[in-house]
């Protein structure tokens, strides 16, 4: 388990070396950012927090479960994980899908540069959260996992939460930041 | 196991609250751009702190770690906030 928190912690620092850099960007050229940023949809990715959140939830419970050998209620709500992992996926395609029918590619200005890598990383690491969770949820509903046997199913559980709360800063610092 | 009686259902309950005070409260045009973005952060850092606590669960793990993984959010916060207030008014 000693692993996965190597990596969550190399991963947050690889993170927050990225929202630097993305501020040393926007420091040069505020006012191209405040209007690319106007561009975003906040209602979608407002949505988005709240997806992920519950996502985070629905796993959390799938983890006190387990440890209470309440094996039949893990499936379901690693079933929840699943799905709202994959309600991210569609939201976040249909935003690309937005963005480049406007003409709108990571080319366009450097906003839009660190709008597209910031959000393709956090989607790269939605889609390997999800895989795990599905993975976790066929083996789940094999009862292969109980309060002894939880060490693959609470990593995975922690990984996906670091999806989530790398969220948590990515949607203000896109989205939110006014300027003055 | 009753869903309501687990602390994990409360943190993801106020988790989403605070979503939609940031979201669609502290971002309309109600408030300065300086109490808009400090409220953002400074809610983003709290909200971060109690997905780490309570979900990744490491309000049982050792101080130390505790104490490396909590000040991931205030740092975060610190630069994003320094480098808000040192960028140049667009108007």
């Amino acid at each position: 388990m000693d692993g996965v928190w190597v990596f969550i912690g190399a991963d947050s620092v690889i993170f927050a070396i990225l929202f630097l850099t993305f501020m040393q960007d926007r420091l040069k050229n505020p006012a191209l950012f405040e209007a690319s940023r106007h561009t975003l949809n906040m209602n979608l990715g407002g949505l988005d927090t709240l997806i992920l959140l519950s996502s985070s939830w629905s796993v959390a419970l799938a983890i006190q479960a387990l440890k209470r050998d309440l094996v039949d209620r893990v499936p379901r709500y690693l079933l929840g994980g699943v799905l709202t992992g994959l309600m991210f996926v569609v939201s976040k395609s249909i935003e690309y899908f937005q963005k480049f029918a406007h003409g709108l590619t990571p080319g366009t200005n450097p906003f839009y540069m660190w709008y597209f890598t910031l959000t393709g990383m956090h989607l790269a690491h939605v889609l390997l959260g999800t895989s795990l969770l599905t993975f976790l949820w066929i083996r789940s509903r094999r009862g292969a996992f109980s309060s002894v046997h939880r060490a693959v199913p609470e990593s995975v559980a922690s990984f996906w939460h670091l999806v989530d709360l790398l969220w948590i800063v990515l949607f203000p610092l896109l989205y939110l930041m006014k300027a003055v | 196991m009753s869903v309501l009686r687990e602390r994990v259902t409360w943190v993801w309950l106020g988790l989403m609250v605070l979503t939609c005070v940031t979201t669609w409260g502290l971002s309309k045009n109600l408030f300065s751009p300086a109490v808009a973005v400090v409220g953002n952060f400074l809610i983003a850092a709290v909200k971060v702190r109690y997905v780490m606590l309570d979900f990744m669960e490491l309000r049982q793990a050792p101080v130390p770690v505790r104490a490396v993984f909590e000040a991931w959010p205030v740092l975060v916060a610190a630069i994003i906030l320094g480098f808000w207030f040192a960028t140049p008014a667009i108007r």
